[in-house]
């Protein structure tokens, strides 16, 4: 079940004037965010399907901006999004794509700063309610509904053992959990919903354990 | 998942078998899934409720959105109705009136709460702060009525679509309407089965509606959709207290809608391709709100 909330039903609470075009979009520039850990400066968002045809009207395009600057779908500030970009320094680019979709609600947003790049694939699924598709190249499958954390780990043996047992010790449970990579002994990514709050110190035994390169966290 | 229902067929059996509202089911399915207690859970629609309540304020104020294609018809209604001679009745109007204000303040770009989507914010709402003058419910009661709505939203948004791109308009509105027509029916005093026949008289009257948004824009026709989405709430609601019963079950015409939604024209789902969007007049006002070429305006 996609819905899991009667909150996704009755809710968010948000600034207009669509839920998937506005909030969901605003939902997807903020976990692109949280996934680089920081204040990127700047962004290339690619848009497809009823997003690239509409974006303007629906204020996709101030929501994806401001959800990079972290607000939340009831923000105030989404509204003036572009100019709370211009005065923390981050460039944008809006890139309505004619390419077909799975998905009509699509966005693809590159962004980085000065030593550090990354991609994500969003998708706007109704109600405010979205799913994280992609991630570096990686498929994946993320509702936003849960804590989760994604590792990037060399894929060897033993490296998603290492990574359970780790939650395992914290008394963490997994409710879902997805592991991806490009081609056999390559980069490797995996997926973990977890029940409860991840620490930072948790993340950083993880990142500590051998073969695994990047930890991240996403709040619920 | 565990879930207490996933059907409309589901909730209503358990809704009879255990003796308890629609709503209550709903609660108990949140508290389940999400392991929060009943206070939380409560206090959250609480704060939704309020923020409801002060679209509806904000609304009937008078907005004007940015484009300055809506705002103010709720307060035009609202006039209408002070003179007494409405043809509808003070009721439903009062519930129009508030279903528009809801949606101009979201196309004013306002705070609302998404019900089940912000295109749809008004229904739900609108003929809450309506039907709260004959029912006069205590507080919970109105938040049970966002319970209610919620449940049936719950099983179309997982069975079916809550989404204008991927269903149409009858995937919000029609479920908005819906939603609002089984809370109405609580509200009333109505059975649960009652209220699964009063969502499927307003669905299927809202089957085959496609979303077709002038510019792109959450304005027209949106704001009048949910207009007649919340008359249509009430009149079904009538008509499910009144014994009238549904010859298709709720859960086929949920399921009807979705397959009208797949087998629908990507141009009539929010591409502002087709429809409305598409008429010279509905061209012209996109042109003129984001320039570019004025194509010949019949008027």
């Amino acid at each position: 079940m996609k819905f899991k909330s009667v909150f996704d039903i009755i809710g968010p609470v948000m600034i207009g004037p669509s839920s998937s075009h506005t909030a969901g979009a605003a939902r997807i520039g903020r976990i692109a965010r949280d996934l680089f850990g920081k204040q990127p400066t700047w962004a290339r968002i690619h848009l497809y399907g009823s997003f690239a045809e509409t974006y303007k009207g629906h204020g996709t395009d101030v929501a994806i901006v401001g959800g990079l600057l972290d607000y939340d779908t009831d923000d105030e500030r989404i509204k003036t999004a572009f100019e709370e970009a211009a005065s923390v320094g981050m460039t944008y680019e809006f890139i309505p794509e004619s390419a077909h979709t799975e998905h009509p609600n699509t966005a693809r947003i590159v962004l980085g700063d000065d030593h550090q790049e990354m991609s994500i694939v969003g998708i706007s699924i109704g109600g405010g309610k979205v799913e994280l598709v992609e991630l570096n190249g990686f498929p994946l499958r993320l509702s936003g509904g849960h804590a989760a954390i994604l590792v990037v780990h060399d894929d060897r043996s033993g490296c998603i053992a290492s990574v359970a047992s780790c939650l395992a010790e914290q008394q963490i449970n997994i409710g879902h959990m997805e592991v991806s990579r490009k081609e056999k002994g390559n980069m490797a990514l995996m997926v973990i919903e977890v029940d409860q709050t991840v620490s930072q110190e948790v993340l950083e035994q993880i990142a500590a354990l051998p073969n695994i390169t990047q930890v991240t966290r996403i709040a619920e | 998942m565990d879930v207490l229902f996933r059907n409309v067929r589901e909730l209503v059996e358990r809704a009879k078998t255990e003796n308890k509202l629609i709503s209550e089911i709903m609660i108990e399915q949140e508290m389940l899934i999400t392991d929060r207690s009943r206070e939380e859970i409560m206090k959250q629609m609480d704060r939704n409720l309020t923020v409801m309540e002060e679209a509806v304020e904000k609304g009937l104020k008078g907005v004007r959105s940015t484009s300055g294609l809506t705002g103010g018809d709720a307060v035009l209604i609202q006039n209408y109705m002070k003179k007494g001679n409405t043809l509808s009745g003070e009721l439903l109007l009062d519930a129009v009136s508030k279903a528009v204000a809801t949606n101009e303040v979201n196309a004013a770009m306002g705070t609302i709460c998404a019900t089940p989507t912000a295109g749809s914010a008004g229904v739900v709402p609108g003929t809450l702060f309506a039907v709260i003058h004959k029912l006069n419910p205590t507080r919970e009661q109105m938040i049970n009525y966002l319970f209610t709505s919620g449940a049936f939203g719950f099983v179309v948004a997982n069975n079916a679509s809550i989404s204008g791109a991927a269903g149409g308009c009858q995937a919000e509105v029609g479920s908005a309407a819906g939603m609002a027509a089984a809370a109405i029916t609580e509200m009333a005093g109505g059975t649960p089965q009652q209220c699964s026949e009063a969502f499927a008289i307003t669905l299927k009257n809202m089957l085959g509606l496609v979303c077709d948004p002038v510019a792109g824009l959450v304005e027209v026709p949106c704001v009048k959709r949910n207009a007649m989405g919340a008359a249509n709430a009430l009149v079904a609601a009538d008509m499910a207290l009144a014994g009238v019963t549904s010859r298709i079950p709720c859960d086929e015409v949920i399921d009807a809608m979705y397959k009208i939604g797949q087998t629908m024209p990507t141009a009539l789902k929010e591409t502002a391709q087709g429809g409305l969007a598409a008429t010279p007049t509905g061209r012209w006002l996109e042109a003129k709100i984001f320039g570019g070429a004025v194509v010949g305006r019949e008027q």
